[in-house]
């Protein structure tokens, strides 16, 4: 891998930015190149406005000197990594085994009508990103969803529209 | 090793310790069925198909990924490990769109095949199947990604055995797919292996795409005309065309691989414009006529150059992939007319040691033993571009062993080689002296005063001693001289030096020949001072450089354009372009031959004569035609046979290649000259030199030439020149300094 296509990143991400993937590259061997490929691609993720592009992950990639794939395999499996741009709130909803079983698709449905737009859109204003993600761990509270690394579980509508009325959303009671 | 005794099925089998159930089931012959399980990759366990019932085991196993075990009971057809089996396939079959009677691959699927075993007649899944879009990774390669079990064979491959991970898994359960992801070419020289691996219609051949089903194929057992491994195939054909070419298992040779120049090289036999017909020139222009006529005009014109200007105004080129009959009958053709100008060697530039040449140039120790060498030692070899299956060998090696190089081009490895000392084509004889100086440092025994007088002068620097001490202390190490280094213009010092190397280590010795059948030919006597079996001939002739440089009045081109192929690009134009008669035995119609030739002679490609190539380990490998030529075209050794008749020469009998083969063998196993040749100790050693310029992988022949779907690849050569253009108006320096000529690209 020739330098100068490491050397791309530090053209696109800030000091700071290379100073933390440092800092997780060190946590591993040195022989041991894709570790840091989750942390590394949160770093870069917050430095971008929180999503990633394909130029992105393929500087990091030359970057940490593994090959492209490896990173694109990472970044597509993980639904906390955002590959479209998206809005100023991710809200994450589990729609996984258990919470599926609790509702969770009524809970999707009553999102999709408060915030005007389907799953994986962004409402207009580009606030409000809804995502349909994989379980997050939380299944005694099911039904549950993320929003700004918050976890909001044992939802029911009301739970939901209080939310997003903390998030900023007018919801105009009794619809 | 251990030893544990299990039982599969009731049969009592002894198996050693860490092999895995599937390993063990292989080699007594009983199928356990499986889709991710392949012998030469990783255990992945992903695809569950060969779930088995293992005793004291409350579910089925996968066999694949289940060790034996001393006194281990497994049935793999018991009720158990039936339904688990059933149960996986039709989970299997959920998403596949069992589109079989418009894929490829039916008829040969193992999907298919597997499904028949073990599928239900009717599917229980009602609901809609997903689809997978379909990418594009080339030319060489047709993706259906519907069709995908996921067994993650081809990433395997890419990952552990090319090394150069291309292909991945992106997404997530639903939403897993295989392939790039960005959309791109797969650049590797071996992809056409997963075509292989696939155990369903994902991944199928493009150039053969829609043209043949699997059971209307014939197979014929053939070897790769290409490179000097000598890769077994099969070419599979159907109404007398070729249809594609497959890897035949080699464990010796090539595993179960083959190269990407080897597999799909025949296209340019069926898509690019044959020859079918002879052709003579009359007041410049080119009619068709009978073999009598073309033959007779052959005959009649170097006739008369040979009275006017004597036998040696008339030699012989042939491509250092014809067969080893056509290098005897020609050089016996040639010599029969009086002269010793007969070469194959068309790269080569420095001929000052020809003498000392081994009876042929190859590799003293076996292909598979280079996976276990502790140190190997690369000088000016690009094993990717020149033997991509000899890579993967020393790519193996590097688990355990270390890969050391002194390389004057850029190269690709997807070993790690350390230390790499990259020098200019001037500096590569200095840098071997320092290796050579710090063996002679480190020698425990006693050297030769002459030797360490030669010398005294040079020190080592730390990575020549490092190499040199690598070499030295390690069990298994070789010397590897490349084609590069061989195309130098002190090759015969770098070579003398690469043999003081291994001598002084006590390290194997191999030099890796260019074309197919490099051994063959000096075997054959297709050499200027060397009759067949490395007689030494009373004169010597010209030899390429001579032909090409000074030129001859009348030649005779066999397999080859030696405008394209040698190392004399532009004298050789000018050369034939000058000459008064040049006469060709090609497959194809048009080319650059048109302009200075006087006669074209239809003659067979590799799958459609018979011959023998002999490898760099100078194993003999014999293959008959596959398919008949095209139009009027005849294997070329019947053309020869014709002409030395028409020359009224003795000898000139022979009714069959093998006839040709044994005259040959013959001569050969009578021979007393060493195997091993001693180039002599030079006077003192010159430095500087330089390369002719690189070819692209697929521009080392007349057939890789002309391979439509090979030269749209990376490596293709409008890419290839366009990368060279682009790295020299990054670095105007590197390239010039690497390929150590002046003009260094031929645009």
């Amino acid at each position: 891998m020739s330098e100068k296509k490491q050397i791309r990143l530090k053209t696109l991400v800030s000091k700071e930015a290379i100073d933390e993937i440092e800092h997780w590259r060190s946590k591993y061997p040195a022989e041991r190149k894709r570790p840091p490929i989750i942390a590394a691609l949160k770093v870069v993720q917050a430095e971008n406005g929180n999503s990633l592009n394909d130029d992105l992950m393929m500087a990091l990639a030359d970057y940490l000197d593994v090959p492209h794939i490896a990173v694109f395999e990472v970044a597509t499996f993980y639904t906390m990594f955002h590959l479209k741009p998206v809005g100023e709130h991710v809200i994450s909803v589990c729609t996984n085994l258990s919470c599926m079983m609790c509702g969770s698709k009524s809970i999707v449905e009553h999102l999709e009508k408060r915030l005007k737009i389907s799953l994986g859109e962004t409402t207009h204003d580009g606030r409000f990103t809804l995502k349909e993600v994989e379980c997050m761990a939380a299944c005694a509270g099911a039904p549950m969803l993320e929003v700004s690394e918050t976890y909001h579980e044992n939802l029911t509508f009301e739970k939901v529209d209080s939310i997003l009325e903390e998030l900023g959303l007018e919801v105009a009671h009794g619809e | 090793m251990g030893i544990v005794h299990i039982e599969i099925d009731g049969v009592a089998l002894e198996a050693e310790t860490g092999s895995m159930i599937i390993e063990v089931a292989d080699e007594a012959g009983m199928h356990i069925p499986r889709f991710c399980y392949h012998k030469k990759l990783s255990v992945a366990a992903n695809c569950r198909m060969c779930l088995v019932d293992v005793s004291n085991a409350p579910k089925a196993l996968p066999a694949c990924a289940t060790p034996v075990a001393e006194g281990m009971k497994v049935f793999t057809q018991s009720t158990k490990a039936r339904i688990a089996q059933k149960a996986v396939m039709e989970f299997l079959l959920i998403n596949h769109p069992l589109d079989c009677p418009i894929c490829d691959q039916g008829g040969e699927c193992e999907l298919q095949d597997v499904a028949m075993g073990f599928g239900n007649d009717i599917s229980r899944f009602t609901e809609g199947k997903r689809v997978v879009k379909d990418k594009n990774i080339g030319p060489l390669i047709q993706t259906d990604m519907t069709r995908c079990i996921h067994c993650t064979r081809c990433v395997r491959f890419g990952t552990e055995v090319v090394g150069m991970r291309e292909m991945g898994a992106t997404g997530r359960g639903e939403h897993m797919e295989i392939g790039t992801y960005i959309e791109k070419s797969i650049e590797s020289e071996v992809s056409g292996n997963i075509i292989d691996l696939c155990p369903v219609g994902a991944l199928t051949a493009k150039p053969s795409l829609f043209r043949a089903r699997a059971w209307e194929m014939q197979s014929s057992p053939s070897i790769a005309p290409h490179d000097c491994l000598g890769t077994n195939i099969d070419i599979h054909h159907r109404r007398g065309e070729v249809i594609r070419v497959v890897p035949r298992e080699n464990e010796s040779i090539n595993e179960v691989w083959i190269s990407d120049r080897d597999r799909f090289s025949y296209q340019a036999l069926n898509e690019s414009k044959r020859l079918t017909q002879p052709k003579i020139k009359k007041n410049d222009r080119w009619e068709e006529c009978d073999w009598e006529t073309a033959l007779t005009f052959l005959v009649d014109n170097l006739s008369a150059i040979k009275i006017e200007h004597g036998p040696d105004a008339i030699g012989a080129l042939a491509s250092p992939s014809c067969t080893l009959e056509e290098f005897y009958l020609l050089q016996k053709l040639m010599r029969g007319i009086g002269t010793n100008n007969i070469d194959h060697r068309l790269r080569q530039v420095d001929f000052s040691v020809q003498y000392e040449d081994p009876i042929y140039p190859g590799m003293e120790f076996s292909i598979d033993k280079l996976e276990d060498m502790d140190a190997t030692f690369l000088v000016g070899a690009d094993l990717r571009r020149e033997q991509p299956l000899l890579a993967f060998r020393l790519r193996k090696s590097t688990r355990y062993g270390r890969v050391m190089a002194v390389q004057c081009l850029e190269t690709h490895d997807n070993y790690r080689v350390s230390p790499e000392i990259r020098v200019s084509s001037g500096e590569l004889v200095g840098e071997l002296q320092g290796i050579v100086a710090a063996l002679i440092e480190q020698s425990s025994e006693p050297v030769s005063a002459k030797l360490t007088e030669l010398f005294e002068s040079v020190t080592p620097s730390d990575d020549q001693r490092t190499i040199a001490s690598e070499l030295r202390i390690n069990e298994n190490a070789c010397v590897i001289v490349g084609q590069t280094a061989l195309e130098h213009t002190h090759s015969g010092h770098i070579r003398w030096l690469a043999r003081q190397v291994s001598e002084l280590s006590r390290a194997e010795y191999g030099e890796l020949t260019h074309g197919a059948n490099t051994a063959g030919a000096y075997i054959a006597g297709a050499l200027p001072h060397r009759l067949p079996a490395a007689e030494e001939s009373n004169v010597c002739g010209w030899n390429t450089q001579q032909m090409l440089q000074k030129g001859l009045t009348g030649y005779l081109l066999c397999h080859t354009e030696p405008e394209l192929d040698s190392s004399y690009r532009d004298a050789a134009r000018a050369s034939l372009l000058k000459s008064q008669f040049v006469a060709c035995l090609t497959p194809f119609a048009d080319g650059e031959f048109n302009d200075y030739a006087n006669v074209l002679l239809p003659v067979a490609a590799f799958s459609e004569t018979s011959g023998t190539f002999v490898n760099v380990c100078g194993e003999w490998q014999s293959f008959s035609a596959a398919v008949g030529a095209k139009g009027e075209a005849r294997p070329a050794w019947k053309v020869l046979r014709v002409l030395g008749n028409l020359f009224e020469i003795e000898g000139f009998d022979y009714t069959s290649s093998l006839e040709i083969k044994n005259t040959v063998a013959d001569k050969y196993n009578s021979t007393t000259s060493a195997r091993v040749g001693h180039l002599s100790m030079p006077e003192q050693l010159e430095s500087g030199g330089e390369i002719p310029k690189p070819l692209s992988i697929y521009d080392i022949d007349s057939i890789t030439r002309r391979a439509q779907c090979l030269q749209q690849t990376v490596y293709g050569l409008t890419n290839w020149r366009r990368d060279q253009i682009k790295r020299l108006s990054e670095n105007p320096t590197a390239l010039s300094e690497a390929s150590g000529t002046k003009e260094s690209v031929d645009v």
